[in-house]
This record gives structure tokens, C-alpha cells and sequence, in this order.
């Protein structure tokens, strides 16, 4: 029985964060004997990890990489090869070749986008590459004072409280699903669309793109106590209420 | 199976040794094998607060450094035949701790000592962390004041990175809080943390509380863990933590304003 409702395969978007695995010797033997002493720390880890080889780093005189040798060397690691990034053409020749995707986009020189933008205006990878290069750290423990959490070229998400005397900070945005008592910091490169959410507005400072703000415990009155978020206008940093 | 279990705060006079005291001759009292260590060098007090500092020969440092075995170290109670104390050295400082004396220590320790229980010293430098170190559960004194709790929470923050099972990648240490010198009246009239703000604050769960009471300053100088005084509620309390440490079920008592007598209450003061 099919209608017209039952479907075998449905394609969606979907985005995933990736281990990135940047190449700075096209030496296959060597890129394993370093793989073996990295990967002993993090066994279970990254035990069938899918990664992406990034080879920005090669520069022209490393010589050529064997990609189909690679990729098997990766396989023997227990990691699941799924692309290259940052290739040249004929690497990303051998890309195929060899079965493996060429993904576009993320930290690419801005020389290097315009020119494939020029080339074929509708590229709908660098939505794909940009999950690649922003991964999330999410924290489920309690950040307690002293502690410091910085999620690097991305977001930051807290499923507990972040108590006085403690700093959460991300490139990108802060979300603190629990009291946010002490210290957040979103934006710190500079991003100044970058915002800061909380369930409940405890905190001594909020500060996105540098631009910082001290709280007293008696303000601001209004929001103490209740989800907010901080974002910025201009330089001046405004917190509001959620919902 | 030992378990390790350090008594630690981050602040001073919280009562760490006191709550060492009584928590290892509470779980004496219960029929386990205990030892208490003293990891506070240079500032010994729990040898006082058991009433064994006379009988001090050799202490932890010297059985670190190999002058002197552990049984020749550790001094038996004279109440309880199955509860040990291993003092710290007063001569010495905290850099004599090395992680690996330490560890052997406990190793050996825990060939014959159902419970260790480690009384961490104030701060959080080379002594603190040692004792925190090789830890299995760990009760968290706080006094219910502000500086306090935020201590307690920069310690909670210290076990949960730098312990050897958070090294070691093994499950974290089983945190137990324990307010000590708690005053219903003075939480009442608001000079004073209620548990439930201590609670809050901190995110770990309730072992103990143990009520301010002239009982535990009579008990320190007199060199009798509290723990053994049935008549004084800290006494009591104290049997209570250590039941429940144990596993038993045991509603909080001592939360509430003490009862007015008779007469108080006819008279009102």
C-alpha cells in the first residue's frame, strides 16, 4: 500500500558541528604517526568520528597528498572521513575522485568567496561550512566562582547557574538556561550582534562587543529576578525583559 | 570498598575540624574503621579536638617522607578502638606534600580503614588541594553567610575540576553540604542565610545541619568530639549527618526556633 503521503526518502537541512582536522604536511606517514599519539589521549572520544580535512595550512612545496591514502590512514584511526575543505581545484579533484565531499565557505579569505560567488552565484553550501566552523559548547554542571567558560568562534550554552564570582563568555552568543548570578561576556571579538539570555537576571556584569554594563544588587529593579535578554544599541547596552 | 572523604570549606573557622571530629567518631561510634588525617601542617588542631595531642609522636610528613612507618604514626582513640588519627606536623609546611607521598599514604590506608575522612586546611592552596585531591565524596562546610557560601562554591568549582576523578575522567565526587552555626532565630530576623538561600545558591543536596550551640566550644576544649554528647542538639545533629551518610532516612531537625520553656513563654523573654 503507498499513497500519495508515504514517502521513502524525504531531504532536510540539517546542521551538524564537525572536528575539523587541519593538515600542516601533505607526509601521509608522518600525519600518522602524529594522529597516533593525539588520538591515544582522546580514545573513546573520537572513536568513528566523522572529520573534515581542512588544507588551508598546506603550503605548495609540502608536495602532493595522496587523498585516497589519507583517507584510508583516517579509516584505520576508527575516523569516518566525510570531506575536504580549503582544497585547491585539483585537490578537490581528488576529493571526489576518492569519495569524499568538498565543503566551501567558513574562515575562506574573502578573495578566495568572491571569486566562487562570481563563478556560481547560487552556492548553498556555505550554510553547511558555517555549522562547521561555529560549534556551540554547551555546559551542564553549575559554573561556580573562580571558574571561567569561554566557548571559542561560537556560542555558549549553561543548563545550570553561573554563580558570583564566575565568567561564562562566547564569540557569539550566551544563553543561561538557570540564574546568571555572575559574570557574561558575548561578543568578546567584537561581534555586536551578539546577545545575552538568561531565566533569571541576577547578574554583576553584562558585556557584548566590549561594551559593559555593572549592576548593583538593587538594579535594575524592574527585571531582578526575571528572564531577560542584553543586547546592544549603538554602545549602549540594554537589557529587556523576555516575553 | 574505603572511601575518601574530605571535609573542606575554602574559608576559615567555618568548622572543618570540628565537623571532621565528629564525623569520623560518628562513624566509629556505628562500627566502621576510621581515620582521620589532619592535612592542616603547620596549624595542627584536630589532634586537640580529639583529645589525643599528648600523645603525638610522629605525624603525616614524617610517614611521607619515610621517617617513620604508619603504623607508628597513627594514634588509636581512646573511646573507640576502631577510629585512628594521623596528625599533621606543626614544624613543618605545606610544601612537604607531594602528590605521590599523599597517594601512597591513602593507598595504604585504604588496605585496612573503611573511611578516610581528610580535614582539609582553609584556603585553597597546596594543603587544601591534597586533601581534596584523592577524594570520594566530600561534605562542604558553610556557614550561612554570604562569604562563606561563596567560598564553599569556589571549592565546589576546585573538586569538580582538579580532583583526581575529574583528572582520571572517573564519575565526579558525591558533594554533601553541612551548615554549621546555624541560628533559627538569627535566620528569622534575617541576619543569617536560610538553608533554602544556602541551598539555591549552592545547587548540591542537604547532609546536615548543625545548630549553633555553647555545647561544641565546651566539647573542642575539653578535647570530646560533640558528636558524643547526646544531651546538646549538635550532638545530636551530628549523629544525624552521620546517619544519613550512611544511607539511613532522618527528617532535619533543628531548623525551626528552639522551643520556649514553660515559664519563658509565660513570661515572655
Amino acid at each position: 500500500m503507498t499513497s500519495d503521503t508515504h514517502r521513502a526518502v524525504e531531504i532536510k537541512g540539517s546542521m551538524f558541528t564537525l572536528p575539523v582536522l587541519r593538515l600542516y604536511s601533505a607526509d601521509v606517514q608522518e600525519i600518522g604517526e602524529t594522529l597516533s599519539q593525539q588520538l591515544a589521549k582522546h580514545l573513546a572520544f573520537f572513536e568513528n568520528a566523522p572529520v573534515v580535512v581542512d588544507l588551508e595550512h598546506l603550503r605548495d612545496d609540502d608536495g602532493v597528498l595522496e587523498l585516497s591514502t589519507l583517507a584510508t590512514l583516517l579509516r584505520c584511526h576508527q575516523l569516518v572521513p566525510v570531506g575536504i575543505r580549503h582544497g585547491t581545484e585539483m585537490q578537490n579533484a581528488a576529493a571526489i575522485a576518492a569519495g569524499l565531499a568538498v565543503l566551501k565557505g567558513g574562515a575562506v579569505p574573502t578573495a578566495v568567496t568572491k571569486k566562487q560567488t562570481e563563478e556560481s552565484p547560487r552556492v548553498e553550501a556555505p550554510v553547511l561550512a558555517q555549522a562547521v566552523t561555529r560549534p556551540t559548547r554547551v555546559v551542564r554542571q553549575p559554573v561556580r566562582s573562580g571558574q571561567q567558560i569561554y566557548a571559542q568562534g561560537g556560542d555558549l550554552i549553561v543548563m545550570a547557574q553561573v554563580n558570583a564570582g564566575a565568567e561564562v563568555i562566547a564569540d557569539g552568543n550566551i544563553h543561561i538556561y538557570a540564574p546568571l548570578r555572575g559574570r557574561a561576556m558575548a561578543g568578546v571579538l567584537g561581534d555586536e550582534s551578539a546577545r545575552i539570555f538568561t531565566q533569571s537576571m541576577e547578574a554583576e556584569l553584562l558585556a557584548i562587543a566590549g561594551n559593559y554594563q555593572v549592576y548593583e544588587a538593587s538594579q535594575p529593579a524592574t527585571l531582578r529576578g526575571k528572564p531577560v535578554q542584553a543586547y546592544l544599541e549603538g554602545t549602549q547596552l540594554l537589557v529587556a525583559p523576555l516575553l | 570498598m574505603s572511601k575518601v572523604i574530605v571535609v573542606t570549606s575554602g574559608k576559615g573557622g567555618v568548622g572543618k575540624t570540628t565537623t571532621s571530629a565528629s564525623f569520623s567518631t560518628g562513624l566509629a561510634m556505628r562500627g566502621h574503621k576510621t581515620v582521620v588525617i589532619d592535612f592542616d601542617v603547620g596549624l595542627r588542631n584536630l589532634d586537640l579536638i580529639m583529645g589525643c595531642e599528648r600523645r603525638v609522636v610522629y605525624d603525616f610528613v614524617n610517614v611521607i617522607n619515610g621517617e617513620a612507618t604508619l603504623k607508628q604514626a597513627l594514634i588509636r582513640d581512646k573511646a573507640y578502638d576502631n577510629l585512628y588519627i594521623l596528625p599533621a606536623s606543626q614544624t613543618r609546611d605545606k610544601d612537604a606534600f607531594s602528590k605521590e607521598g599523599v597517594g601512597k599514604v591513602i593507598d595504604e590506608l585504604k588496605e585496612s580503614f573503611d573511611f578516610i575522612v581528610c580535614d582539609s586546611p582553609a584556603g585553597i592552596e597546596r594543603g587544601a588541594l591534597m586533601a581534596l585531591y584523592f577524594a570520594d565524596e566530600a561534605l562542604i562546610v558553610t556557614n550561612p553567610e554570604v562569604s562563606s557560601v561563596r567560598d564553599s562554591d569556589r571549592i565546589l568549582g576546585i573538586l569538580s575540576a582538579k580532583s583526581k576523578r575529574a583528572e582520571d575522567g572517573l564519575d565526579p565526587i558525591k558533594e554533601h553540604l553541612v551548615v554549621t552555626r546555624y541560628s533559627p532565630s538569627r535566620v528569622e530576623s534575617g541576619e543569617m542565610l536560610s538553608i533554602d538561600d544556602i541551598q539555591e545558591l549552592l545547587g548540591i543536596k542537604l547532609l546536615g545541619i548543625i545548630p549553633e550551640s555553647p555545647a561544641v566550644l565546651q566539647a573542642s576544649n575539653s578535647g570530646v568530639p560533640v558528636v558524643r554528647d547526646d544531651d546538646s542538639n549538635s550532638g545530636q545533629a551530628y549523629q544525624d549527618l552521620v546517619a544519613r551518610f550512611l544511607g539511613e532516612e532522618r527528617p532535619m531537625r533543628f531548623m525551626g526556633p528552639e522551643k520556649k520553656g514553660f515559664l519563658q513563654r509565660l513570661f515572655g523573654t
